[in-house]
C-alpha cells in the first residue's frame, strides 16, 4: 500500500479497533499517576502526549478567530501486534479513580490474522477458547422423596473419600487370604485433586501457597487432598520434608527434575502419594509439555536440572517408548520399584478416540494403579492455540466410556479412573464433578480453577490474558520473575485454596444428600443423572429429562 | 414402606401365621401384593426334601412349555400342590391361569449322577433361568425358585385375601422357615419378578426401603459373571445377590456380608483392632456398599436366618422369640402376634453396626456387631 501521509501502513498495521479489546480511558478522572502503565504486562498502554488544536471563533467578529494549540498528557493505547491488550484489566485494578479499563470490541477482531508474524504461530496458556462444558448441562435427577428420606447435608456424616491404586478384585482377594499374598498400595484421597502445573509453571508463590493450603486441608481439617506436582521437579526441601505425601510426583517425556527426586528418595522421610505418568494432556493432545525460555531462570534450571533461558519444549512421547504393551507396562513397574512397591503408579493420558485401546492395555497390566483421562477442555502454561482450540476429545463421553468398558469386563473397582478437563469451568467444580463422579470417575482433578479461585487468575475462554507461557502473569500466578510473583502472597492462596475445597466439599454434600447418598461416593450412580438433550443422554446413557 | 415378617420354628408353621402377622402390621403396607418363601418343609412336601421344586406362575401355554422343557432337560413330575382357590378372586389379583409348586425328579441317567452337589446346583439354576428366558416375551412362565425344599408364592392384592384365596390354609402345606412381605406398591404396574422376597441358590432375602445405590451394585454383580445375577426388576434384589456373591461365590463368613454392605467409617477402622483388614475388604468390596435406607432379612441354605440395618439404621425391625421360635419382623406388633408368651427383655432391634442371626437350632438368638474382632475367612 502506498503510504498514507507521513503514516506507513503496513499489513499488519492495526486500528485500535482492529484488536480485541480497546482501553478506556477517562481523561477527566485520570491522575496521571502512572500505574496503568507501569503494571500493563504487554506494555498495551503507554503515557502518551497529545497534541490539541482549538478554534476559537467570535461568532459577533469573525476577523476575531484564532486557533490555539495545547497539548495534554494521557494514555495512548498500543497498536503493535505484540503488544495488543489482552483485556486482563489490571489497569483498572490499580487505577485509584477508575479512569481506565479494557472494553470487549463488539466485532471479531483482526489481530488473529496477524499474530503470526515471523511465521510462528500464536502460543498462549489457558484453556480452548469456549465458554461452557456439557457437564454444565447435567443435572441430578433422582431425588429421595419420602419412599426414601433425603440425608441432611449439614447434619449427617459423609464419607466421601476416593481411592488411587489397584484395588483386588474380590475374588482375589480371597486367593490372597489364603496364599497369604501381598498387594499392590492404594491410598484413600480426597475426590478432588489438584492437576498437574508444575514448578516452573506456576511461579515459587503460587506453589508455596498451595502446599500451605494442602498441608492445612490434610492437619487441620482431615481432608486428604492431594496434589500433582507436574513435570517440573520438585523443590528439594519438600522431597525431604514430610509434607511430601502429600505430592503426586509426575514424569513427564522430558523427565525434567527427575534426576532431583531420584537422588532425593535415600532421603525421603515420606513416599509421595502416588506416581503419574503423563502421556497426554487434555489441552494440548499428542503435544508435549512446554515451558518458554522466558521463564527458565536459574532457580527453575536448577530444579530441572537444565541450562538457564531456553525453552524446553518435552517430545510429545516418552523417547523410550514404542508400544504400550511393553514399555509402558515396563515404566509402571519400574517406578513402582523406584519406591520399593509402596507408592501406586498410575499414566495419565488425553482423552482421546483411542482411550479404551489404553485402558484395555492397562485392565490386563496388573499393575496399572488409575487411569487418569484429561478431556480438551483442560488448561495448559504453554501450548500453541491451534492446539487449545481445535485438538482433543470433550471428557464425559470418554469417561463414561471407559468406565462402562471396565464394567463389563468386571474392573470397574480394580482401576480407578480419574477425570479432568473443563471442571470448575463456569464456576461449578462440585456440579461438574458430581456429574463426572456418577459417569464412573473415581476422582476428578482440576487446574486452572484452582488458579482462579485462589489466586485471582485472570484467565478466561473469552481469550482474556492467558499469557501464561511468557512469564508475564500480571497476578504473579506464572511468573518467575520475582518483581512480578511477590505480588502474590502465598498465605493468602493458602487461604483461599482452604475456603475453595471447604465450600467444594459443603456443595458436594448438597449434591449427594438429595440423593440419599452419604456413606460412599456414587461413583457410576448413573441413574442420578439427567440431561435435557435427548442425543447427549443417549450418548452417555442417562436419562433424557426435559 | 413395605412389612416384612420372617418366623423360624422347631414345628412347621402354616404359611397362614406369617400372613397373619403381616396383617397386624397393615398400617404399613397397602395390601398390594405379598410375597412367601418357606423352607425346612413339612408336610407332604417335606420327603421330597432332595428333591427340586419349581416355584411360579404358568399360563397353561406356559405350562407346556414347561413340560416340554423339562422333560427334554430329564426332570420328571413327581407331585405339586393342588391350589383349589375355592375363596372369590380378590379385588386387585389378575386371574392367574395356573399357579406352580411342583416336585420334580432328578433325571434318572448317568450323567446326573455324576455330578457334584455344585455341578446340580448349577443346573438348577441354569433351567430356573431358562424357564424365566422361555415365558418372558409372553409373560407365559413367570418363575420364582427351582430349588430343593423351598416353595415361593408371589401374587399381587392383600396378603390374607390371596392367602385364602389361594387356599394357603390347606393341611400338609407348612414350613419351619417362612419369610414373608407385604407390599407397599411403588410402581404402577406391578412386575411379580419385582416382589420380594429374591431368591437365588439357598439364599433369600427381603427388604424394606429403597436402595440408592442401586445401580452401581447391579453393574457390578451382573459383571461378576454369575448366571445368577439377573433381574433385577427391584433394586431389593441385589441384596440376595449380594448375600449370594459373598458367601457362596467367595465362599466367606457371614460377618463379612455384613461388613462388605456397610463397612465402618474411616476414623472408625482407625480404632477398630482389625481395622487394618476391614480397610482392605472396604476397599475390594467398595461397589456393593449400600446407602439405605434398608432392613435387611435373609435366610441362608443351612436355614439360618439373619436380619441387618443399613449403617444409618433407617428402617424398622425387632427380633424376638424363645427357644424353638422365633420372628423377625419389621413391627413389633407382629412379633406380638406370633410369639406374645417371649421374654421381651431379650428383644432386639439391631443398629447400624449389628446383625442378629438365629441358626437352625433355633436355641437362641446371637446379636453380632462389627465392633466385634474381625478374620477374614472361608465360610463355616
Amino acid at each position: 500500500m502506498e503510504p498514507m501521509g507521513s503514516i506507513y501502513i503496513k499489513p499488519s498495521s492495526l486500528s485500535v479497533k482492529d484488536l480485541p479489546w480497546q482501553i478506556y480511558w477517562d481523561k477527566e478522572k485520570c491522575t496521571l499517576c502512572g500505574r496503568c502503565t507501569s503494571v500493563c504486562p504487554v506494555r498495551a498502554i503507554e503515557m502518551g502526549v497529545f497534541r490539541k488544536r482549538t478554534v476559537n471563533v467570535d461568532v459577533n467578529d469573525r476577523s476575531a478567530a484564532s486557533n490555539v494549540h495545547t497539548i495534554y498528557y494521557g494514555i495512548k493505547q498500543q497498536t503493535e501486534v505484540a503488544r495488543a491488550c489482552i483485556g486482563c484489566a489490571m489497569c483498572d485494578l490499580v487505577c485509584p479513580n477508575r479512569a481506565i479499563y479494557p472494553l470487549r470490541s463488539d466485532e471479531m477482531d483482526k489481530l488473529r490474522f496477524h499474530i503470526d508474524q515471523g511465521g510462528e504461530p500464536r502460543k498462549r496458556g489457558g484453556r480452548r477458547n469456549s465458554p461452557g462444558t456439557l457437564l454444565d448441562q447435567i443435572k441430578f435427577t433422582r431425588i429421595s422423596m419420602l419412599t426414601d428420606p433425603a440425608l441432611d447435608a449439614g447434619r449427617h456424616e459423609f464419607e466421601l473419600r476416593t481411592l488411587l491404586g489397584r484395588v483386588l478384585s474380590p475374588e482375589e482377594m480371597v486367593s490372597h487370604m489364603e496364599e497369604h499374598g501381598w498387594s499392590l498400595p492404594v491410598r484413600e484421597i480426597y475426590p478432588l485433586i489438584i492437576g498437574s502445573m508444575s514448578f516452573g509453571a506456576l511461579s515459587p508463590t503460587m506453589w508455596e501457597g498451595l502446599q500451605m493450603g494442602i498441608a492445612y486441608l490434610n492437619e487441620e481439617l482431615g481432608m486428604p487432598v492431594r496434589m500433582v506436582s507436574g513435570e517440573g521437579g520438585v523443590p528439594p526441601r519438600l522431597l525431604r520434608s514430610r509434607f511430601l505425601k502429600y505430592m503426586i510426583l509426575q514424569i513427564a517425556s522430558g523427565y525434567f527434575g527427575w534426576d532431583e527426586i531420584l537422588h532425593a528418595i535415600p532421603e525421603m522421610k515420606e513416599d509421595p502419594c502416588a506416581i503419574e505418568i503423563k502421556y497426554g494432556q487434555g489441552a494440548k493432545p499428542g503435544d508435549g509439555g512446554l515451558l518458554m525460555w522466558y521463564k527458565v531462570n536459574k532457580l527453575i534450571s536448577a530444579i530441572r536440572g537444565v541450562p538457564v533461558g531456553v525453552s524446553l519444549p518435552s517430545p510429545p512421547t516418552h523417547q523410550t517408548q514404542y508400544s504400550i504393551e511393553e514399555s509402558v507396562a515396563k515404566m509402571i513397574q519400574s517406578m513402582y520399584m523406584a519406591w520399593g512397591f509402596r507408592v501406586p503408579v498410575y499414566p495419565k493420558i488425553s482423552a482421546t478416540k483411542t482411550t479404551l485401546a489404553v485402558l484395555n492395555n492397562l485392565s490386563r497390566n496388573s499393575f496399572a494403579a488409575g487411569l487418569a483421562v484429561d478431556g480438551e477442555d483442560g488448561g495448559t502454561g504453554a501450548a500453541y492455540d491451534v492446539s487449545l482450540n481445535a485438538t482433543g476429545h470433550p471428557i464425559a463421553s470418554n469417561i463414561r466410556d471407559a468406565f462402562l468398558t471396565l464394567t463389563r469386563i468386571g474392573k470397574q473397582n480394580e482401576l480407578p479412573l480419574i477425570a479432568a478437563g473443563g471442571v470448575g469451568k463456569s464456576g461449578n467444580p462440585a456440579s461438574n464433578a458430581a456429574a463426572l463422579i456418577m459417569l464412573g470417575a473415581g476422582a476428578v482433578q482440576v487446574g486452572k480453577i484452582v488458579m482462579q479461585a485462589s489466586a485471582g487468575c485472570l484467565g478466561s475462554e473469552g481469550d482474556r490474558c492467558n499469557i501464561c507461557n511468557v512469564g508475564l502473569c500480571p497476578k504473579g500466578i506464572t511468573s518467575q520473575d520475582p518483581r512480578i510473583y511477590r505480588r502474590l502472597n502465598p498465605e493468602h492462596v493458602a487461604e483461599r485454596l482452604v475456603d475453595m475445597f471447604v465450600s467444594f466439599d459443603t456443595e458436594l454434600k448438597k449434591i449427594v444428600a438429595p440423593l440419599g447418598r452419604s456413606t460412599s461416593l456414587p461413583i457410576g450412580m448413573s441413574d442420578a443423572l439427567g440431561i435435557a438433550d435427548a442425543n447427549a443422554a443417549e450418548r452417555l446413557n442417562i436419562s433424557y429429562v426435559c | 414402606m413395605c412389612r416384612l415378617f420372617a418366623v423360624t420354628s422347631d414345628v412347621p408353621l402354616s404359611p397362614m401365621e406369617a400372613v397373619g402377622a403381616l396383617n397386624v402390621m397393615k398400617e404399613g403396607h397397602d395390601g398390594s401384593g405379598v410375597g412367601l418363601f418357606m423352607t425346612g418343609l413339612g408336610g407332604e412336601l417335606e420327603r421330597y426334601k432332595e428333591l427340586p421344586i419349581l416355584s411360579g406362575i404358568v399360563t397353561l401355554q406356559g405350562l407346556e412349555k414347561v413340560d416340554q422343557y423339562m422333560s427334554e432337560r430329564g426332570f420328571t413330575p413327581l407331585y405339586q400342590i393342588p391350589f383349589e382357590r375355592s375363596a372369590s378372586l380378590p379385588s386387585f389379583t389378575p386371574k392367574r391361569e395356573m399357579y406352580l409348586v411342583r416336585v420334580y425328579h432328578t433325571p434318572k441317567d448317568r450323567e446326573w449322577d455324576m455330578l457334584t452337589e455344585k455341578e446340580r446346583q448349577d443346573r438348577y439354576i441354569e433351567i430356573r433361568l431358562a424357564l424365566r428366558e422361555l415365558g418372558l416375551r409372553d409373560q407365559s412362565i413367570i418363575v420364582y425358585a427351582f430349588w430343593p425344599d423351598t416353595v415361593m408364592i408371589k401374587e399381587i392384592g392383600d396378603p390374607v385375601e390371596v392367602a385364602r384365596y389361594l387356599g394357603l390354609d390347606r393341611e400338609g402345606l407348612s414350613a419351619r422357615i417362612t419369610l414373608a412381605q407385604g407390599r407397599q406398591n411403588t410402581n404402577y404396574s406391578i412386575t411379580l419378578y419385582a416382589c420380594h422376597p429374591f431368591f437365588v441358590q439357598g439364599y433369600a432375602t427381603m427388604t424394606n426401603g429403597e436402595n440408592t445405590a442401586f445401580v452401581p451394585i447391579r453393574e457390578f454383580l451382573s459383571s461378576r459373571r454369575f448366571p445368577g445375577y439377573v433381574g433385577y426388576e427391584s433394586d431389593s434384589e441385589v441384596f440376595a445377590h449380594i448375600l449370594h456373591y459373598v458367601h457362596k461365590w467367595l465362599g466367606l463368613n457371614l460377618e463379612t456380608y455384613k461388613h462388605v454392605i456397610t463397612p465402618l467409617k474411616d476414623e472408625s477402622l482407625g480404632v477398630h483392632p482389625d481395622g487394618e483388614e476391614l480397610r482392605r475388604l472396604k476397599h475390594v468390596m467398595r461397589p456393593l456398599i449400600i446407602d439405605g435406607p434398608n432392613c435387611v432379612i435373609g435366610c441362608l441354605p443351612d436355614h439360618a436366618l439373619l436380619m441387618v440395618q443399613d449403617s444409618k439404621k433407617l428402617r424398622p425391625g425387632i427380633c424376638g422369640g424363645r427357644p424353638g421360635r422365633f420372628v423377625f419382623s419389621s413391627e413389633m406388633c407382629g412379633l406380638e402376634y406370633m410369639i406374645p408368651d417371649r421374654d421381651k427383655t431379650r428383644d432386639i432391634q439391631p443398629m447400624g453396626t449389628d446383625m442378629v442371626t438365629v441358626g437352625e437350632d433355633r436355641k437362641e438368638m446371637r446379636l453380632w456387631s462389627q465392633w466385634d474382632r474381625y478374620t477374614l475367612s472361608r465360610a463355616a
